[in-house]
């Protein structure tokens, strides 16, 4: 009977039998599965049945309501072929790239304001963290009040500021509207940014400052050489899981703009909606979603991998 | 005695960002709040000054309530989240503790597994788990989104949890187990009580992210009886061509309010369970 090193202590069962249930219960591997079971057999059944079912259902020409037709990679031909497709995959690398330099510019920012000691400190940073947990579809249509074209706060600031002299169309120009989903998802993100490095802001030991001080070092030495060397490994595994999920963002752009004007911050997820749902195309829209998977598999990966290493 | 040059020094250095940072993050919040108690014929009047309410009324806020299914959508939300949040807390915890603490074949592939799986966004499995919703019969039913954002909270629960579990030494266990306690008995009665706090930061993060979550709700929920705030809110509230706006900042506003009273009885939860997977213990 294979008794794990653990159970060798364990006074004898009062019960002669061999193997009782109780005794099953305790090896290791066994009790183990009986735990995991349920939550694996879930997972499997709702995330990895889907996500190979999606790889099938995109290999198919499939309307709602009607039998599929395999159609191999044709869906991806003409999405190949589809200029929108290519503007689309632009604003979504655009809208990656630009709100993720910004949130960690100005995250790390919030950060090294909040680290140093103040009163209210605490509250402070409450305050700061409300954004990032407010409901993103709540504060997003505040945001969209606030860029409305005709009673748009900021216009009625800069024109009273006597910055422009007519208010502009944030959302119905194609240029502004990507800068301003970019500035929304921004607003939202950076707190996240902001508190987690803060965390790893307050690992630094003050001796290390104090010795770079007195090594006649300047405030931007000290950054440069002493915080960012500290806060590196939180600061890539920050940018990296915000990466990932702005890259999956879904509903901050569709109640702004809805992917508009004329598909301007159209981004992966959202026009996959617009073509899976909104059109019925179930397989031309799961080929667009499943378009993403080339650079996020690399990123899921290099994340897995880099989480599993500590 | 602080000197000039040294408050001149922490204006600029502390409390002019601060104040920026503390402005532009609250600022779409006052602007929700205004917006939702300001009579229209101020709210669609150019020529008066904005930034303040000058006759505030709370009539946005009975039509919300008498006009709109805004109280069923928030019973739906609320149904919704806590059912989740318990069952991803529950298997959630069932995956993590494994994982965290014994020796089992197949523990490799299910870490990776769950991880993956934390970080596989919904944007991928949406259409298909559209089509497989329809084929169980379960559109428009609140058991769609009761059964898919568990795949969301589960992992995320998970990997929040391994760092708890971890953390607890094995010595304590060990004891308790020369003491006769079974398996089930030391997680149960040793591992799980000291974890406390990391249950808490999970179940009050999984409450947040079913709060939030809007895509799944989106796809499967269509029609007005079943549909949670957000969903209600954007798809409902927002009407073509009429002045909707007071109504709409007052549904966004009630609906941020119970993450919001949550989040500020439990601040510091929060912040452990944001930096729990990013700051190594």
């Amino acid at each position: 009977m294979a008794v794990g090193p653990a159970t060798i202590a364990r006074p004898a069962p009062l019960t002669g039998r061999p193997v009782t249930l109780r005794a099953l219960l305790e090896r290791e591997g066994v009790f183990s599965w009986i735990l995991l079971a349920p939550g694996v057999l879930f997972l499997l059944a709702f995330v990895a049945y889907p996500f190979f079912y999606g790889i099938f259902l995109s290999l198919e020409d499939r309307r709602v309501a009607s039998p599929g037709i395999f159609v191999g990679l044709a869906n991806f031909r003409a999405l190949a072929d589809d200029a929108v497709f290519w503007q689309v995959a632009r604003n979504t690398f655009i809208y990656v790239c630009v709100t993720t330099v910004l949130k960690l510019v100005g995250g790390l920012a919030m950060a090294l304001v909040i680290n140093q000691s103040f009163r209210g400190r605490n509250l402070a940073r409450a305050f700061l963290l409300l954004p990032f947990i407010v409901p993103t579809a709540l504060s997003t249509v505040a945001w969209m009040w606030i860029l409305d074209p005709t009673f748009s706060v900021v216009n009625w600031l800069l024109v009273h500021g006597g910055i422009i002299s007519s208010g502009y169309s944030w959302l119905g120009n194609a240029w502004l509207a990507l800068w301003s989903v970019i500035v929304v998802n921004t607003w939202r993100g950076m707190p996240f940014y902001g508190i987690t490095l803060l965390a790893g802001l307050q690992t630094i030991s003050p001796d290390l400052y104090e010795a770079a001080a007195i090594d006649g070092a300047t405030t931007t030495q000290r950054f440069l050489y002493v915080t960012l060397p500290v806060i590196k490994p939180v600061l890539v595994i920050v940018t990296m899981f915000s990466v990932i999920f702005t890259f999956g963002d879904f509903q901050l752009i569709y109640a702004l703009t809805h992917g508009g004007p004329a598909n301007a911050t159209h981004v992966f997820s959202t026009w996959a909606f617009d073509i899976g749902m909104s059109a019925g195309q179930l397989g031309m829209g799961a080929a667009v979603a499943l378009a993403m998977l080339p650079a996020l598999a690399v990123l899921i990966v290099g994340l897995t991998i880099h989480l599993r290493r500590d | 005695m602080v000197g000039r040059r040294d408050l001149v020094s922490r204006i600029r250095r502390l409390y002019l960002p601060l104040a920026l940072f503390v402005v532009g993050g609250l600022f779409p919040f006052y602007w929700m709040l205004i917006t939702s108690i300001k009579p229209n014929r101020e709210l669609y009047n150019a020529r008066v000054m904005p930034l303040i309410v000058h006759q505030p009324t709370l009539k946005h806020y009975v039509d919300l309530l008498y006009e709109t299914n805004f109280l069923t959508w928030t019973y739906n939300t609320m149904l919704v989240a806590v059912v989740t949040t318990v069952v991803s807390l529950v298997l959630g915890t069932m995956i993590a503790y494994p994982l965290a603490r014994l020796r089992f074949p197949g523990a490799a592939v299910v870490g990776i597994g769950v991880a993956a799986t934390y970080l596989v966004p919904q944007p991928l499995l949406f259409i298909p788990m559209a089509d497989i919703i329809n084929r169980l019969e379960l559109g428009n039913t609140l058991t769609a989104v009761m059964l898919t954002y568990p795949t969301l909270l589960i992992p995320f629960c998970a990997w929040l949890l391994m760092g708890y579990f971890k953390s607890v030494p094995r010595e304590l266990e060990e004891a308790a187990r020369i003491d006769g306690a079974s398996r089930f008995q030391a997680m149960f009665r040793i591992v799980l009580p000291l974890c406390t706090p990391g249950l808490l930061s999970a179940g009050i993060f999984a409450f947040t992210l079913a709060q939030n979550e809007f895509l799944y709700a989106l796809t499967f929920l269509a029609k007005s009886e079943v549909r949670t705030v957000p969903i209600g809110v954007v798809t409902e509230l927002i009407r073509g061509d009429v002045f909707y706006w007071g109504q709409l900042m007052a549904g966004a506003l009630l609906g941020s309010v119970p993450v919001a009273i949550i989040y500020s009885f439990f601040v510091d939860y929060y912040v452990a369970g944001l930096t729990a997977g990013a700051v190594k213990n």
